[in-house]
Parts: structure tokens; sequence; C-alpha cells
């Protein structure tokens, strides 16, 4: 998971034009009818951008604005003249399975929650490993591995080193990790709390004709207008969950690395192309936009994943040796049971013979 | 005292470690360039640490 940016580019065929033309970006309308023409009868949700891919706008398209959210296609197209650079194929291959399989172990959102359950207990079994640490290593120097003595204490040692060495990464990636899972949640909540707010005035309203549209290029230019020092990242056609029957919801983002992870609402009224309302997301969403990088590592660049799958390997290591360490135990505990069930039958068999 | 010296003892480096951990998943967040290197340095300092006394165990070995 770590790598998959890096395996989806090795992977993928590169040939497409997104090759720019001009210092003008083509109308975002152009785009739309020009996706439209490859899927005549589907119907774009959402226009997204790419930090990594400045020449390219996405489309989103689906067979229904209230289709379930897998049921999507994107295209890829070139900024600046509009044309379709390409369709892309995100949800074919290896990655796509293994992502879908890291997330709901592709049993939906009680997979999603089961995987959050099982973080949770990951976290438990780490503080609880913390609780071990003090009493054991007491006596001891940090980092001591006892080797050549038995296999047991040389695999305690490696567990204790390595389990507190990674400590606190595992606490974030784990806790992160928990609140990925959370995502239908924090995007309910979102859409009944803020979204429901922003957009309350429009509720009892008749929902617009889709050829009656305000031009969306306009609506992005206008919630760009309000927010001069952030950039474009997601629009959500009127219609959508994201946004509401009479709006366009354009999600701008920051351009540090922390601000470009979160997401900033404005609604344009999509009949008269007027800005109705430009909010911060609240806290819950942001800290779900954090989470996400903190826990797949992938915010500082290639050295980062590379140090981060060192860290999944220690910390596989920690569960191995723990898994290890626990079935001794085990063993251990069963051979004391033989031992002291043994000597029951010994006495019960004394007590027998003097009976006689 | 003697009861510092041997907590120091026990979660001195533990807690170094943790406050080293934080700062680099933390500067990467906030930061470019220099914050990205300053997480690979102190992130990276783990597997080190950990390979050093790997080796230092084989050294040693009875």
């Amino acid at each position: 998971m770590v790598f998959h940016e890096e395996i989806d580019h090795l992977t993928e065929k590169t040939n497409r034009d997104i090759a720019p033309v001009g210092h003008q970006n083509a109308s975002l309308d152009a785009m739309v009818l020009n996706g439209l023409k490859v899927h005549p009868k589907k119907v774009v949700r959402f226009i997204s951008w790419d930090d990594e891919e400045p020449n390219s706008v996405y489309l989103s398209l689906t067979d229904s604005l209230t289709a379930p959210p897998d049921n999507f296609e994107i295209i890829e197209m070139n900024k600046s003249t509009g044309a379709v650079a390409r369709q892309l194929a995100v949800k074919e291959g290896v990655m796509y399975t293994i992502l879908q399989l890291h997330t709901d172990l592709l049993m939906g959102i009680p997979g999603k929650l089961f995987l959050g359950l099982m973080g949770i207990l990951f976290i438990i079994a780490i503080i609880s490993g913390v609780v071990l640490y003090g009493p054991i290593m007491k006596k001891y120097d940090f980092g001591m591995i006892r080797e050549g003595r038995s296999k047991r204490l040389k695999w305690l040692d490696m567990h204790n080193l390595l389990g507190i060495v990674v400590l606190i990464w595992t606490l974030v990636v784990g806790l992160t990790g928990v609140i990925n899972t959370l995502s239908d949640v924090v995007q309910g909540l979102w859409q009944q709390g803020q979204l429901a707010d922003m957009t309350a005035p429009y509720r009892n309203e008749k929902p617009l004709h889709p050829d009656s549209l305000y031009s969306v290029d306009l609506a992005a230019k206008t919630a760009q207008a309000a927010a001069p020092d952030m950039k474009l990242a997601v629009i959500a056609m009127p219609g959508t969950a994201l946004s509401s029957k009479h709006h366009y919801a354009v999600f701008l983002h920051g351009n540090t690395p922390l601000t470009s992870r979160l997401l900033t609402p404005a609604l344009v009224d999509a009949k008269t192309g007027k800005l109705t309302d430009i909010r911060k997301m609240p806290w819950y969403v942001n800290a779900f936009f954090l989470s996400q990088p903190l826990h797949f590592g992938d915010y500082g660049g290639l050295t980062l994943k590379i140090i981060w799958a060192l860290l999944d390997i220690m910390t596989i290591v920690v569960l191995i040796s723990g898994l290890y360490l626990w079935v001794l135990r085990l063993k251990a505990g069963k051979a004391q049971f033989v031992r002291v069930e043994g000597k029951q039958v010994f006495f019960q068999e004394k007590e027998v013979n003097h009976g006689i | 005292m003697a009861s510092n010296r041997s907590f120091l003892r026990l979660w001195g480096w533990p807690v170094a470690l943790a406050i080293l951990t934080s700062i680099g998943l933390l500067s990467a967040l906030l930061g470019d360039n220099v914050w990205d290197g300053l997480s690979w340095l102190l992130l990276g300092f783990l597997p080190l640490l950990v390979l050093y006394y790997l080796r230092k165990a084989k050294r040693t070995r009875l």
C-alpha cells in the first residue's frame, strides 16, 4: 500500500496527451461536454484536480448522480485543450483490489468497521505491551538482546526493543487507521451537519433542470475569487451527495503540505452563479483528512515511504515475535498444567494405595 | 536521587524516542524541503538504532 503510487506509475500505460498548449486553460464546461461524448449515457458527478498532475483535470462520470460511490468511470482531460487524454483504469489491476481489501476486506461498510475494531485491538495490544515493558526492563539497559541464551529470551528482548522503538509510530498509524475506517460516518455527519446547514435556505426549492445550469467554469472562478490563495480540489455537481440540488460545491485547498490536505467547501448557486456560502470544515472532518497522510506515509516523498516500509517491517517483527512468545507461554502453561495434574494423579493413587 | 536515576535508565530512551518520532511525523506534514529532511532523519533513526543494537548483540555474543 505504501508504494501504491509508484506501482501504479510502473504499470500504467503512458500514451496520453496532456501537453499544455498555450497558457490558457480550457473551459470546464467544454471538458464536461467532451467527457460526455465518450460516455453519452452517463453524467458528470465530480471534477477533480491532482497536485501531482498539474496539466490534467479529472472527470468522474456515473450512471446517475445518486448512484452508489463505486459506480464511476474516471477520464483524464487535457487542462489546456479540454480534450480527453485517456480513460483511467482505476478499478482494474492488483493495486485496486489490495486497496479495497485493506479498506474493507471487500465487504463494504461492515468490513470497514470490522477493520476499525481490529485497529482498536491493535492499539490496546500496544498499550498493554508498554505496561509490561516497565517491569521486564527494570533491571536491564535499553537495547539489551541476550544472544546465545535461550531462543525465548532472545525473541523477548527483540520484541521489547523493536516494540518500544516503533511505539509512537505504531500508535499513530493504528489510530489514524481507525479514524480512516470512519470515513462513511464522517461524511454522514458532515452532510447532516455543515452541508445541511449551508444549504438550508434552499431546502424547499425544486431541483434545477440539468440544461438550465449556470456555467461550472464560472462557478469555479467565483469560488476561487472568494479564496484567492487556495486552489481547486474537487467540484461536486448539483444533485450529488456532496452538494445540493441547487449548488455547485466547490472544494478548495491550500498550498502547504498541511493545508493542501484540508478542504474548504464553497457553495455556488447553480442558477444565478452567486457564491452563497464558504466555510472551514468542522474539526472532525479535518481530523479525518489529516489521518490519511499519517496512516499511509505519503507526505514526505519516496524517502519517507521507504522509511515507512522499514517501520512496517519492524512492526511485523514485533507482531510475529509477540505471537511466538504467546505460543511458548501457552505451551509452558500446558506443561505446568500437565505437571500439576500428574502430581494430583500421583497423590490420588497414593491415597488409594493407603486405603488398601 | 536514586529513584530519579532508575526512572531515567528505564524510560529515558523510550521518552526521547517518542519525542523524536512525534517531531518526525509532524515536520513533513507542516513544511517542505528542510522539514521533509528533518522527518527523514528522525524517523530513519529508528531502524538504524535497532540495527545498531542487533549488531552489538551479535558482537558481544557469549
